[in-house]
């Protein structure tokens, strides 16, 4: 069996576990450690993203020994597009009000399908948005402004 | 006797016209908008909370308690139809609950959640009748060593409850305890983990964690796949559960129904605990445990009947002891002291009419739930007919505002 590493779902799982780990003790170094009877705010992050970075280590290994081929497919354009469209959603909030936040997040995320009608995705994403505003600042009374100036 | 004495004042406090009218808009409001994919029964609650205080206190906290059954409800149902837990407590519902949704099984899948937590709700409001007294003591009893010992075994379950590999499922619940970690550390105030901004210093709330895991890592593998979720759209063949299903379904009530009443009087074990256990449970002495994340109806028989029951049972330390047994009963105590009472062991005593009104109420608010309910699972399976590519952006929409508001609001 012949497997690629680009492919191997264990090597990548067990990478993504280091890099949390590491990353986690790295951070975590500036805060005093303390002993185990007196835990300083430093104890426990460390020995979790050592413990983590083992973890990772073991399936990193397991992988290389005998891998297994990721299965199922997942959207390379929806992993960037969504989180993308949440996070314009959250700024847009803070600058700019309701209504284009929503319309933002709406079509944003419409466009990560490769099934997309543009004009239908238009359309849908200013009913959606006329809908949420009659429900949740009109009839529940959620304080957020529809438009504001972005500043 | 004394207990029967008791519950006839409280039915009669709470069937008045004015108290049964507060408790149906409560539980009418409550599912509607837990029915709203990513807002939960904390986040309706405090939504909804002005419109109570203008009311008597025992017709206010009535209508609170109708909207929290109401939101978890709904809550349950967005778990089962598209795969997006309103609350920590629903999120055991999604394993199995949204196989079933699609293998055409949403119907019985959601009657059986009406049903069984009808069932819990009912014993959970007689325990509360029968027990709340003394089971509060024994709750005072417990010590940071016993709540250390049961999220241990909260977390050890987790890896137990995942599907074959162990190690990474352990790993995961180190992800979970690091994630936990960021924010002000409890005992000397030290920011971990917020990168400078003030937003992270309380901690990534759970619901945001679920929301982004469960919902909007489904949207990504769905989008990914090429069939487009035709699996989905196959014809709902029934509406209602089989005696087969019923048949399996009974013995998980019952088990998930004392579960979830167990947990629910310990204080600071959040609903999930009780769900959670109860589905490892059933995995556990089920003849096929492989059938358990493929649309087991026991998969969603146990949790929903666990988490209604330790709702309701999460009121006896709330009532009796005036502690906060979960974010929810924070907010039911906020309303109470608005109301002007103080909440502790004397409202048993002083304001009897609110005590047994209210457990009285309960049980009416959940038989309404169902009355509601059984007719609505049609609609909410229509749900699904809606086109993949108009569903996931509305979803996406609604997670925003839900998690937007939750992570403002408090």
């Amino acid at each position: 069996m012949n497997l690629k590493l680009s492919n191997n779902k264990d090597v990548w799982a067990g990478m993504m576990l280091i890099a949390i780990g590491a990353a986690a003790m790295v951070i975590a170094r500036s805060y005093p450690f303390g002993t185990a009877l007196r835990m300083g705010p430093g104890y426990f992050p460390i020995i979790l993203g050592a413990l983590l970075t083992l973890f990772g280590l073991f399936i990193l290994a397991r992988g290389l020994r005998r891998g297994e081929a990721i299965a199922g497919s997942s959207s390379l354009r929806a992993l960037i597009i969504l989180p993308l469209s949440l996070v314009l959603f959250g700024v847009l909030m803070e600058h700019g009000g309701f209504v284009p936040a929503m319309i933002v997040l709406i079509f944003g995320s419409a466009t990560a399908s490769t099934d997309l009608k543009l004009l239908e995705a238009l359309l849908f994403s200013v009913a959606l948005t006329a809908l949420s505003v009659a429900v949740f600042v009109w009839g529940l009374g959620l304080p957020y402004p529809l438009i504001t100036d972005f500043n | 006797m004394d207990l029967f004495h008791n519950l006839i004042f409280g039915f009669g406090v709470a069937l008045s016209l004015q108290n049964l009218l507060y408790c149906l808009i409560g539980v009418t409001v409550g599912t509607l908008i837990g029915v709203l994919p990513g807002i939960g029964p904390l986040g309706t609650i405090a939504i909804l909370m002005p419109i109570t205080y203008g009311i008597a206190p025992v017709g206010a906290l009535i209508m609170l308690a109708g909207i929290y059954y109401g939101a978890q409800y709904g809550g349950s149902t967005t778990a089962i139809l598209v795969n997006l837990p309103g609350e920590t407590s629903a999120v055991v519902t999604c394993i199995d609950g949204y196989q079933m949704a699609r293998q055409g099984r949403a119907g019985p899948a959601l009657a059986i959640a009406a049903i069984g937590s009808f069932f819990a709700g009912t014993v959970g409001t007689l325990l509360i009748a029968l027990f709340g007294p003394p089971l509060a003591d024994v709750a005072l009893k417990f010590g940071s060593p016993e709540y250390f010992s049961l999220m241990l075994m909260g977390l050890v379950a987790a890896a137990v409850l995942a599907q074959g590999d162990m190690v990474k499922s352990l790993a995961m619940v180190v992800t979970g305890l690091l994630l936990g970690l960021v924010g002000s550390d409890v005992n000397t105030g030290v920011q971990r983990f917020s990168f400078g901004f003030p937003e992270l210093s309380d901690g990534i709330g759970f619901v945001v964690v679920a929301v982004g895991v469960f919902a909007i890592g489904e949207i990504i593998t769905n989008l990914g796949d090429k069939e487009e979720r035709r699996v989905f759209t196959a014809t709902v063949t029934s509406l209602f559960p089989s005696k087969e299903d019923m048949k399996r379904s009974i013995g998980p009530i019952l088990r998930g129904t004392g579960i979830g009443s167990f947990f629910g009087v310990l204080p600071g074990t959040g609903p999930a605990i009780a769900s959670f256990a109860s589905y490892m449970l059933e995995k556990k002495l089920a003849a096929d445990p492989s059938r358990f994340g493929r649309g087991a109806i026991e998969g969603v028989a146990a949790p929903e009947s666990a988490n209604n029951a330790d709702a309701q049972c999460k009121f006896i330390p709330m009532l009796t002891l005036g502690l906060p047994a979960s974010g929810v009963m924070a907010l039911m105590l906020g309303a109470l002291t608005i109301q002007g009472i103080q909440p502790g062991p004397e409202v048993m005593t002083q304001r009897p009419e609110l005590f047994w009104g209210l457990i009285a109420s309960m049980w009416i608010g959940n038989l309404m739930l169902v009355v509601l309910n059984l007719p609505m699972i049609a609609l909410w399976v229509k749900l699904l007919q809606v086109p993949y590519r108009l569903l996931f952006p509305a979803i996406m929409a609604f997670s925003a505002i839900g998690i937007f508001r939750r992570s403002r609001s408090i």
